[in-house]
């Protein structure tokens, strides 16, 4: 039989809070993470605002010994041990002690697009600067996709299936889902998973050549990403990690752990880069059967959605996504469920978006409030003939839900849709 | 450079890298870096680089090879700063 799996730990580097404190605290008050970028500016990109965590030398290194932080240049694996060692610690679990077995039950699933852009543009110089004896030996550990992942496993001491997954935006949500499988086809008791993005221009460059960023709030950063409104211009470029702890139901009764919430369940799928869909626009139908597939797959009607915490990007995508979610639960107007978006207060976090948008989704159903939409004043037109503007709220909103879903898209074509659902304790 | 003089140099490069800080405090020419000072292995081409910048010396592939040991390590810092005219 199929086991029921739970969330019973949480862990975020945010650029609008670097723990779960201060993100809690910024999500509910709409505090916004993108600021002014120096890098961005000396580099004459269009863009030059970004969200991006900040990390002191001093949390550092309660994560990293000296020796790991000698020449660190991956932000992405910083913000991954982070976040995934603040979910570990969260669920009330400690790593395997040093000397002792591996945790052969727990494993982890940990995403991203890239690794260690920084330390690999550096090794790229000194290469073709003919200095290649001089690269020292992490250039392959920070630059490896499953770098992420494999530093976890290691500070944890984590001996089940450890793997990154990728899938552009769509990443974060695909490491829960993964987790989420291998829990319950019996495969792994315990599962971190989560996801996460590097910082920076060698990162973020490509995005602003696409034209897709907004170039005109360079001097009013917190403005500048506008999710849903008539006056939204692109999307800002955002970096950090989201790292969420599941395991079967009954693990987590049995050490009297806390449950955030409950996976029910979802899907993944590709457009397949037909009809609407392109490289970097999505197949209508795909996202419509993606939503319907996750939602027959959690076992519930489309009427049962409280909230939706959508992709909602701030590009004009954001209409046809509307317009995807009305289509696939033949929901519209004051009929519509709540919808947010967390993008307005933190960016686009790339490959790390989908979970640290999990992560405040997990944390909205888990405690009854849902987010503030932030810079959405000015509805865009085509979505208040949808969607009744009272279900899109712009300040928080105290409210006990049951049901949320999260939806992340992605470059080729790709989706990813979990459906979150409230614990009824006892 | 004498001989306490060297290992008192080469303590201090390989202090970020061992794993058994305590064996520091008996470090002598018979230090093993990977067996008493549970050096990992990989971080040897690290400890290489570090003696490298510190004597101002370059260690080609056969001599690295070869230094595992504080005392294979001052014989080869030794001849490289002779062959360059330094002592």
């Amino acid at each position: 039989m199929d086991k029921r799996v739970v969330i019973t730990g949480l862990g975020v580097v945010s650029p609008n809070g670097t723990d779960l404190a201060q993100f809690r605290h910024a999500i509910r008050n709409g505090i916004s993470g993108i600021r002014h970028d120096p890098q961005l500016e000396k580099l004459l990109f269009s863009c030059q605002i970004a969200g991006k965590p900040v990390i002191d030398d001093e949390r550092l290194q309660q994560y990293f010994s000296p020796l790991e932080l000698r020449g660190l240049q991956s932000t992405g694996i910083v913000y991954g041990v982070i976040a995934g060692m603040d979910a570990w610690k969260n669920a009330g679990l400690e790593p395997a002690a040093p000397d002792g077995t591996p945790y052969w039950e727990c494993g982890s699933v940990f995403g991203t697009g890239t690794s260690g852009i920084d330390k690999f543009r550096e090794a790229i110089y000194k290469v073709d600067d003919l200095q290649i004896r001089k690269l020292g030996s992490t250039v392959v550990a920070q630059t490896m996709n499953s770098g992420v992942s494999a530093y976890l496993s290691g500070k944890l001491g984590l001996g089940n299936q450890i793997s990154t997954n990728s899938s552009a935006c769509a990443t974060g949500v695909e490491s829960i889902l993964m987790a989420y499988e291998r829990i319950k086809s019996g495969k792994a008791t315990l599962m971190l998973a989560g996801s996460t993005s590097d910082s920076g221009a060698y990162i973020w460059g490509g995005f602003d050549a696409m034209k897709i960023c907004p170039y005109q709030y360079n001097d009013q950063p917190e403005k500048g990403c506008r999710p849903m409104s008539a006056s939204a211009r692109g999307f800002v470029p955002g970096s950090g990690a989201g790292a969420v702890v599941l395991e079967t139901l009954e693990s987590a009764l049995g050490r009297g752990a806390r449950i955030y919430a409950e996976v029910l369940g979802g899907h993944v799928n590709s457009g397949g880069q037909r009809g609407s869909g392109t490289m970097t626009a999505p197949n209508n139908e795909g996202v419509q059967r993606c939503i319907t597939m996750a939602i027959k797959e959690a076992g519930i009607g489309s009427g049962d959605i409280d909230v939706i915490n959508g992709h909602l990007t701030a590009t004009s995508k954001d209409v046809t996504e509307i317009r995807n979610w009305a289509a696939a639960m033949a929901r519209q107007g004051g009929a519509f469920p709540y919808i947010n978006s967390l993008k307005g207060m933190i960016g686009h976090c790339i490959s790390a978006a989908g979970s640290i948008e999990s992560v405040a989704s997990v944390l909205q159903l888990s405690e009854g409030f849902i987010s503030p939409n932030i810079n959405c004043e000015d509805l865009h037109p085509a979505i208040a003939q949808l969607v009744d503007p009272k279900r899109i709220p712009t300040a928080c909103m105290e409210h006990d839900f049951n049901i949320l879903a999260k939806a992340s898209f992605g470059f080729g074509d790709i989706n990813a849709c979990i459906i979150f659902k409230k614990y009824q304790h006892g | 450079m004498d001989k306490e003089e060297f290992i008192s140099e080469l303590k201090t490069i390989v202090t970020p890298y061992t794993q058994e800080p305590e064996a520091l405090d008996h470090i002598s020419e018979d230090t093993d870096f990977i067996k008493d000072l549970k050096i990992n292995s990989a971080n040897l081409v690290d400890v290489v680089l570090d003696v490298e910048e510190k004597f101002g010396i370059e260690i080609d592939n056969d001599a690295m090879a070869r230094m595992l040991t504080v005392r294979a390590a001052i014989e080869i810092i030794e001849d490289k700063l002779a062959a360059s005219g330094r002592e």
